[in-house]
């Protein structure tokens, strides 16, 4: 047995594939991570791709699941931003489908979650932070910081309350990755150690945590959909406080 | 104390953070059921509400594992 695989933590390490590619002292080599990024980011274009081609008016199952993600993502917006935010719908469409994929592939066994490491969810993260700042300044001008004036404080408690939104404002990037981030590293190294359990426990005692370990996976889809759908309406919700100001 | 027991006793520590999420999900599955068999009708407009309150609730449980995590791998 390789001591090395039973390590639940062994399946979040990046390591290059191919040649080294360093530029500038940066290392820019093609990893894992990189590949099932690029497998997540093909399934997409293929499922559009397939789903657009022949527009069927009762639709094939393909074309079907591809309506369903489109009307999905629209209403969540329509929902949660109103209809002013529907020129956004691109970007976090691509957003939650990318996120989706990079989920459900790293549901597959030997595969790679690409979004279980922080640096990934943070960039993502701070897109949606830099570009909702931006929205917000670019629409409402210098009174966008009226989004940190709650209505109807008393005067008393306003420079306590704005110090209080404040931080939860400049927060709001290191929640939204670390939310995505841990649950995904969590559910994944739970997966493991429960394999590790089968391992260790063997033929005899080994069918409960075998048991435990499928009801997990269940358990663990459902998490990779859900994060995947906080994430994009949490950024559906702050694009909200962007566009309609204290609506 | 040796800094690697402290280290494991730390970390061990941080991960009670996660009673206080189940706490809250419990909260939120549990008033959700009692509101929907209450008002059957209303129940399914409240479903994504249901799955953000869940999924804010669990993250601040993992923040409390993420504490964890970097004491046992980040020091």
């Amino acid at each position: 047995m390789n001591k090395m695989s039973l390590n639940p933590m062994h399946q979040f390490e990046v390591y290059k594939i191919g040649p080294e590619i360093n530029i500038n002292g940066i290392n820019l080599s093609f990893t894992n991570a990189s590949l099932f990024m690029a497998i997540s980011a093909t399934l997409i274009i293929l499922l559009l791709f397939l789903g657009t081609k022949k527009k069927l008016l009762v639709p094939s199952k393909i074309q079907l699941v591809t309506e369903m993600s489109y009307t999905f993502v629209a209403k969540m917006i329509n929902d949660t931003a109103g209809s002013s935010a529907k020129s956004f719908f691109p970007f976090i469409f691509t957003l939650f489908m990318f996120i989706l994929f990079c989920n459900m592939v790293g549901m597959l066994p030997y595969s790679f979650t690409v979004t279980s490491h922080i640096i990934v969810t943070f960039i993502l993260a701070s897109i949606v932070f830099v570009g909702v700042t931006i929205i917000g300044f670019a629409k409402h001008g210098i009174k966008y910081l009226e989004l940190f004036v709650p209505k109807g404080v008393p005067l008393v408690l306003l420079p306590l309350i704005v110090i209080i939104e404040v931080i939860s404002y400049l927060s709001r990037p290191v929640s939204l990755s670390v939310r995505l981030f841990a649950n995904m590293m969590a559910g994944h190294t739970m997966l493991k150690v429960f394999g590790g359990f089968v391992i260790s426990l063997g033929l005899l005692g080994g069918w409960l945590p075998l048991g435990f370990s499928v009801a997990l996976t269940g358990l663990e889809i459902l998490v990779a959909f859900l994060q995947a759908y906080v994430f994009a309406i949490l950024t559906c919700i702050y694009l909200n406080d962007a566009l309609n100001l204290h609506h | 104390m040796e800094l690697e027991a402290a280290k494991m006793i730390g970390a061990g520590l941080a991960a009670i953070a996660l009673a206080g999420a189940g706490v809250g999900i419990g909260i939120i599955f549990g008033n959700y059921l009692t509101g929907a068999m209450r008002n059957p009708s209303a129940a399914q407009k409240q479903f994504p509400n249901l799955l953000l309150g869940f999924a804010l609730a669990e993250a601040t449980g993992l923040f409390g594992l993420v504490v964890a995590l970097i004491i046992l791998f980040a020091f």
